[in-house]
């Protein structure tokens, strides 16, 4: 069985009245033995679409949890290379679409059209390129385009209502938007900022994509409040954080395991 | 006068390198930085107050001092130092964090941050908070706070907070990664004072653009002094902001060369350096896409030089463009080098340089024997190298053969 398109899955959770399930894994953190044991099991535990972060030696828009989770994977060997590999393993059985995380000069050091056409082979869905705003992308659109993939745009806070066509129109943007909950890097943050709302539903009647939100959102109560106003969640670093704590992979795999089949659950009945 | 519609990259690119490789938080306030940049450019009540703070406050012009004995032991062209090391604050990165100040000011902004390597930066951007009266925290790598304490005290007197940063080799890329992840999280009150070439559009162009006083200053200069252009401008290149001052001089008389000197560390081919025009490859980090110093995987590397103000993986993406044009060219100069040029420097001349500009220094020595003697070498002397003492102590400490008799 394949994984189903971005499409499909947001059409699902629409059917099912209910958010999508976002989680983001630092791809080879601490081994890609582990990262290649662990999706299948989040995609049975309810995560609907899994983000692979790249590592990158200076993750310039992470906070302390996934800079020191990168700098594991980096020490662990993992190269977009062996990312490549484990994706085309898991295609046939992941029920999860997978999107690449990325910052931008790993890509461009493998090659962007050859790894277009790798990341179509191996079965993944789009990239989502942190450091390429709507003013940098040309440099990937065409490729992606060529290979039948998406390039997430990303939305943030300070992003101006006046911004959003060009940031939402580019080249190739699609699969969905990342709304960027708060003004700063990854992390897992106390509270929802109050013009979260506001600024959803402003995003949303911008663009007919679906619109997930992430940064910031650690738990079921919090993951609750920002999926209110979106079509999904992304939890990154509270997911990236437990599995760093348990002493071993298959404690990690458990842990994490539980706890996005906890914010499934969450979502089900958001 | 800010020489701005000159060379203006519009789209934020020179040639391939530059851009806006930013996460989509910061793009407004570029925008919104650019649009604040190009007004006050064409304000003449800015560049009244920014000539004004750079006579009366920074001390400009800086001299072109002709350094006979160094000239006379080269056996070769005249060599004249264009002294920023006299400026306020002891290096030519006041002439920058001056006008972006003025520029902060003037958009509302009560709050700096910068990043620091030797902490000259730091210095000049914590002494003009002081002087506007706006709060300052500089980030600076642990390994440099230990390297260049004098400098760390300076910034903590001025009334700035010096944030320590220890993640990667704690030098100067490691302290840019956390000015930004700092600036994302407060850009809408804080304005990120870079001290160098790189980073997003519009930051190369501007930084150049408040440098290009020296080099106006030294075509000026020489050619009252000496009566005509010299053969080659030559300044070292961490980042790149004093050579691409310099050079901004300079860059329409071709037959000047422009001579850039990085810093070499124990050798290119010892990969311990810090070239990345010399020995790097086209990548995008901290914004703007230029040569970098990675590996096969786009992995960033650690860099070495004894000098912390060059001790950086990438460099300005006008200087990518002046190599691959060939308007400018790129030697590398050792840690060896350098610390002899240092020496020599303080010997012949009574001028104590930085490590920084030593590597300048040293290029010109290698370059002047090789010129006719009517020749002409003016050598950006970037910096005061009174905070490098122990650097430099700890380096003959280590290497006592290279310890000038």
């Amino acid at each position: 069985m394949m994984a189903p398109s971005l499409e499909t899955v947001f059409a699902t959770c629409r059917r099912q009245q209910r958010k999508a399930l976002v989680v983001y894994v630092c791809a080879g953190d601490p081994s890609l033995a582990c990262t290649e044991r662990l999706l299948p099991r989040l995609a049975a535990a309810g995560a609907d679409i899994i983000e692979l972060g790249v590592p990158f030696s200076d993750p310039m828009a992470d906070g302390p949890v996934i800079q020191a989770a990168s700098q594991r994977a980096l020490a662990g060997g993992a190269s977009l290379e062996g990312m490549l590999a484990m994706a085309r393993r898991l295609k046939a059985t992941l029920t999860a679409p997978v999107v690449l995380f990325s910052y931008y000069n790993v890509l461009m050091q493998y090659g962007v059209e050859r790894l277009a056409r790798d990341s179509a082979a191996a079965g993944i869905a789009g990239w989502l390129v942190v450091d390429l705003p709507a003013e940098e992308a040309a440099e990937i659109a065409p490729a992606l385009d060529q290979a039948g993939l998406c390039r997430i745009p990303l939305v943030a806070p300070t992003t101006p209502a006046g911004r959003l066509g060009k940031v939402l129109g580019g080249a190739a943007a699609g699969g969905f938007v990342y709304y960027i909950t708060v003004t700063g890097v990854t992390g897992a943050r106390q509270e929802v900022p109050p013009d979260l709302a506001h600024n959803l539903d402003q995003l949303r009647a911008h663009t007919a994509l679906p619109v997930v939100a992430g940064f910031g959102v650690a738990s079921s109560e919090t993951a609750r409040l920002v999926a209110a106003h979106a079509d999904g969640v992304v939890v990154g670093s509270a997911l990236v954080k437990l599995m760093a704590e348990a002493p071993d992979d298959d404690a990690r795999i458990e842990a994490a395991t539980q706890f996005v089949a906890s914010l499934a659950a969450a979502l089900r009945a958001a | 006068m800010l020489c701005l519609m000159k060379n203006y990259p519009h789209d934020g690119h020179f040639g391939p390198y530059g851009g806006r490789y930013v996460a989509e938080t910061l793009m407004p306030a570029l925008l919104e930085l650019e649009q604040a940049y190009l007004a006050a450019s064409a304000d003449p009540a800015f560049q009244d107050e920014l000539d004004a703070l750079l006579r009366d406050y920074v001390g400009r012009p800086s001299p072109l001092y002709l350094a006979s004995r160094l000239s006379e032991q080269c056996g070769g062209a005249r060599i004249y130092l264009k002294r920023e090391d006299l400026n306020h604050t002891g290096a030519h990165k006041v002439n920058n964090t001056v006008g972006q100040a003025l520029l902060a000011r003037r958009m509302g902004k009560r709050r700096l941050i910068a990043e620091t390597g030797a902490g000259m930066h730091g210095v000049a951007t914590a002494t003009v908070a002081a002087l506007f009266g706006m709060s300052c925290d500089v980030f600076m790598g642990a390994e440099d706070i230990r390297r260049q304490a004098p400098n760390v005290a300076r910034m903590k007197t001025l009334g700035a907070q010096v944030v320590p940063v220890t993640s990667g080799a704690a030098t100067l890329k490691d302290a840019m990664n956390e000015a930004l992840r700092n600036w994302v999280s407060t850009v809408r009150d804080t304005f990120y004072v870079i001290g160098t070439v790189a980073g997003p559009h519009p930051y190369p162009v501007m930084v150049r653009d408040f440098q290009s006083v020296m080099g106006r200053e030294a075509r000026e200069q020489i050619l009252r002094q000496a009566g005509r252009l010299p053969d080659a401008a030559i300044a070292c290149v961490g980042g790149g902001s004093n050579a691409m001052g310099l050079f901004a001089g300079f860059v329409d008389d071709a037959a000047v060369a422009l001579i850039g000197a990085e810093a070499a560390g124990a050798g290119i081919a010892s990969g311990k350096h810090a070239a990345s025009l010399s020995g790097g490859r086209i990548g995008v980090l901290h914004g703007n896409k230029t040569y970098l110093l990675q590996d096969r995987d786009g992995q960033i590397i650690e860099t070495h030089s004894v000098s912390a103000g060059l001790d950086y993986p990438g460099v300005g993406p006008e200087h990518a463009l002046f190599k691959d044009t060939g308007r400018a060219e790129y030697c590398a100069v050792t840690d060896a080098e350098a610390i002899a040029a240092f020496q020599t420097l303080c010997r012949l001349e009574g001028i104590i340089p930085a490590l920084e500009s030593a590597h300048a220094i040293a290029a010109a020595m290698a370059r002047a024997p090789r010129q006719a003697k009517d020749g002409i070498l003016v050598v950006c002397l970037s910096g005061r190298g009174d905070k490098d003492m122990n650097s430099v102590e700890e380096y003959l400490a280590a290497h006592p053969s290279e310890r000038l008799a």
